[in-house]
């Protein structure tokens, strides 16, 4: 027999050793994120995956789908928290979408957008942060940095270990596996995956801005959790 | 430098795991850890410099730029503000000529806060290049800068300027009653371990450190792991803020805390054990390596234990200065030379603990506790407490009253029966369980220490009817904010949001909706934190809400709308630039009219 969980009240099968949002996801369910990434082992960071399992809040991507589960997910409660916590994010950088080359391609803006975000709400940090231009085919702008360490497990799996996150609290930063501390010093190459898997517009690869004009990006069309969605279910080429 | 880096690294088998410790060793000399060591250090180990730099970043008493010879901090807990901190803390910048978070221009001294250093019964205290300085006043003062100014090197300072008092004020079923070295694995062994288990699941014995997890039970568990590799951890990393039991009972106990690890790893199976240490405490390291000695050489500890077959040994990690080690997955991880970043669970430690292998974490006093139990047996240790809570609480108390110190309690008593003990009057409430723990009002005083009614790893500071609320409220969210490890969002960027909000209000900028918005703010917090840290930071702001919201609501402007920032301290800075001062150069927020 298939062990089953519920979602919002709807059954979904699930196979051992699967965690919450994969079950969800191979059952066309979309529970919000940043940090998770399919291909990657899981990070529990970010916390937009929040959902409340058996009265429990647990983080969706770390959580393994145990049989009878009872699980909430698209409610209003946790979707005014999780926009709660969208907005954490946007106040604790320095995030200006219209001037953004990443504004509808990112996924932070896209969720923004998921979960009725209208505001800030909570009071801007201001915190200088630096950019990096030194790499001839990549630029770093710490502003942006959600510090959800995609790029830093990218580049572990590329052999090279260019990211990391150093620091403490409010204080984290991302740093760069170079004696100089610069980019341009580093192993990194425009083709690692780690140059690529930025959800926000922490990492852009130079001289390809707005090559795809605004109105034909990824999330124009969609939104992040139909394309989220189409990925994960591996409807992506690739 | 490449000589000693070399040495030091070859001293650790040029292990990654060793890496914190490694690190403080390089603090210690040089007062930094400079780019020079980083490079080589990732070389040797071999490791990337980020894994290092992140590291350094991470604890507070590691420095990417050079702090003095003389490394000063002043402990910044509630406790030590009570009895005069800022002021003291200011002389003593004056005496040196020196501000605080700073390194003098000579680059001799450098003075700076941190967190408590668990000398809550005799500070303010204060540490010098790790080395923990109590009762501080302005004599001791006066000779310290006398001291430091004469380049006088820390070991020919007066001993009397580091003397820690154990201060044990009234011993009950545990601390009457020491065990003999050796007692607790022969009882253990004659008994048979598989009953010695029994004997402490029979006890009712649950973990000491606060969460209350039964301590048979997790034993059991790890020993019921397949995989054979196993350790035993002592968690001695007690950040609580006015938490200071472990000090004692590490001090003058260290024998039975460590006949309980070992009696552990009997049960258990494990070979390796490790007691982490508080960086606080650098002044207990010596010492107790000389107690693992003595034991080894009396066949406590090392290979065949008492005869009985049994191979283990203990050593000791230093922490380095962040309070979130403290939780059991963000120590081991330190154990392991990394940032103390808490673990996702399930797994849990007892499965996947340290380097991976099945782990038992338990609190000093759990260890303590037990190996008393293996000797006295199960009844002696039930029949005192709870039903729910067997045995005693050793608790640290602190703030206003006449005898602070230890005080060991049978679960059940009530905060009146503990007030009156130590010679506390005109209390207005008391802080149970630290920070993170609850505030409780004179209201509640007949309320009990126990797991079912105020759980608490033992800290109880004690404010009289002198002291505000808001000052309270304001230095433990600080403290959160400031131990906040940063991985996940509600309190990386909560905690600093929590600070922001009670700062408005306790300076005054409160606005209506600004009381609602602290709530919500803190709830959030609660709710969606990834570790115990954020689920309890805002538990100074929600309790003390829920008991005086009269008093929130009183510090609040009667106005609609207040920005979050004082407008005319705003202007401050083009004031100065333009050199002029008078009225017009003055804006009052707007609406602002009481």
């Amino acid at each position: 027999m298939t062990k089953t969980i519920t979602i919002d009240g709807k059954t979904i099968p699930f196979e051992e050793g699967q965690t919450i949002m994969e079950a969800a996801a191979a059952a066309g369910v979309y529970i919000p994120h940043l940090c998770h990434h399919p291909e990657y082992a899981p990070h529990g960071s970010c916390k937009l995956c929040s959902v409340t399992v058996n009265g429990r809040s647990c983080t969706a991507c770390t959580f393994p789908a145990l049989e009878g589960q009872e699980i909430l997910n698209d409610t209003k409660e946790l979707n005014d928290s999780r926009r709660r916590i969208t907005q954490m994010l946007f106040v604790e950088g320095n995030h200006l979408c219209p001037g953004c080359e990443k504004s509808g391609n990112c996924q932070l803006q896209a969720v923004g957008y998921y979960l009725n975000m209208l505001d800030n709400h909570f009071l801007h940090f201001f915190q200088p942060r630096e950019l990096d231009a030194s790499h001839p085919d990549v630029l770093v702008d710490r502003n942006r940095c959600i510090f959800c360490t995609l790029c830093v497990r990218a580049s572990h799996r590329d052999g090279k270990d260019v990211f990391a996150i150093s620091g403490r609290g409010i204080n984290k930063r991302l740093i760069f596996n170079s004696e100089s501390g610069l980019l341009k010093d580093t192993d990194l190459d425009v083709n690692d995956q780690a140059a690529h898997i930025c959800p926000t517009g922490a990492i852009l690869i130079k001289r390809t801005g707005f090559t795809v004009p605004i109105g034909e990006r990824l999330f124009d069309d969609k939104t992040i959790a139909e394309t989220s969605l189409d990925y994960e279910r591996g409807d992506h080429d690739g | 430098m490449k000589q000693f880096i070399q040495d030091l690294a070859e001293k650790h088998n040029n292990q990654e795991k060793q890496l914190l410790q490694i690190l403080r060793e390089i603090q210690a000399c040089y007062h930094y850890i400079p780019e020079q060591a980083i490079e080589q250090l990732s070389g040797l180990l071999p490791i990337p410099r980020t894994r290092i730099i992140g590291v350094v970043e991470f604890y507070s008493f590691l420095h990417l730029s050079p702090r003095g010879q003389y490394e000063l901090l002043i402990s910044d807990c509630l406790t030590d503000h009570m009895r005069g901190k800022k002021k003291l803390t200011a002389y003593l910048a004056e005496k040196l000529d020196v501000a605080v978070g700073a390194v003098r221009k000579d680059g001799l001294v450098s003075l700076d806060n941190t967190s408590c250093t668990g000398m809550c019964d005799q500070g303010p205290a204060g540490m010098v290049n790790g080395y923990a300085l109590t009762r501080l006043d302005r004599a001791r003062i006066d000779r310290i800068a006398d001291l430091i100014n004469r380049r006088e090197p820390l070991a020919a300072w007066p001993a009397d300027l580091f003397y820690v008092d154990d201060s044990i004020a009234k011993p009950g079923l545990l601390l009457k009653q020491p065990i003999v070295q050796g007692a607790a694995l022969r009882s253990a062994f004659k008994r048979g371990l598989k009953a010695t288990l029994a004997e402490i699941d029979q006890s009712g014995l649950r973990g000491r450190g606060g969460a209350g997890f039964k301590t048979a039970m997790k034993w059991a568990f790890c020993a019921g792991e397949a995989q054979s590799e196993r350790y035993v951890v002592c968690n001695a990393d007690e950040g609580e803020p006015g938490t200071f039991k472990d000090r004692v009972l590490l001090n003058s106990f260290a024998h039975q805390v460590f006949e309980g690890m070992t009696l552990c790893a009997a049960i258990v199976g494990a070979r390796q054990g490790f007691l982490y240490l508080r960086g606080e405490y650098l002044h207990l390291y010596e010492y107790l390596q000389e107690i693992l000695h003595q034991r080894r050489q009396a066949g406590l500890l090392g290979t065949n234990i008492l005869r009985e077959e049994l191979d283990f040994d203990i050593d000791i990690h230093l922490g380095a200065g962040a309070y979130i080690c403290g939780e059991e997955s963000a120590l081991i991880e330190s154990l392991e030379g990394k940032a103390g970043i808490p673990r996702n669970r399930p797994p849990y430690p007892v499965t996947h603990g340290y380097l991976g292998k099945p782990t038992v974490v338990n609190n000093v006093e759990t260890f303590f506790a037990a190996s008393a139990i293996a000797v006295n047996g199960a009844d002696w240790f039930a029949q005192v407490g709870t039903e729910k809570s067997a045995g005693t609480k050793i608790l640290s108390i602190s703030g206003d009253c006449a005898r602070p110190g230890i005080y060991e309690y049978a679960f059940g008593t009530t905060i009146q029966t503990v007030l009156n003990d130590c010679g506390a009057t005109d209390v207005l409430g008391v802080q149970i369980g630290g920070p993170s723990g609850t505030f409780i009002s004179s209201q509640e005083f007949d309320r009990k220490l126990a797991f079912e009614d105020l759980a608490t790893g033992g800290s109880v500071i004690i404010f009289n009817e002198s002291r505000n609320i808001f000052d309270i409220v304001h230095n433990f969210t600080h403290f959160f904010a400031h131990e906040s490890c940063g991985f996940c969002t509600p309190c990386r960027v909560g905690t600093s949001l929590l600070k922001k909000q009670v700062d408005k209000i306790y300076e005054g900028h409160g606005s209506a909706g600004d009381v609602a918005a602290l709530e919500e703010l803190g709830q959030l917090i609660r709710v969606y934190s990834h570790c115990g840290l954020g689920q309890t930071a805002a538990n100074p702001v929600l309790t003390t809400l829920e008991r005086y919201p009269e008093l929130y609501q009183n510090k609040l402007k009667k106005i609609s709308y207040e920005p979050g920032f004082d407008l005319d301290g705003a202007l401050d800075i083009a004031r100065r630039l333009a050199q002029r001062d008078d009225a017009a150069a003055h804006l009052s927020q707007v609406g602002d009219h009481d």
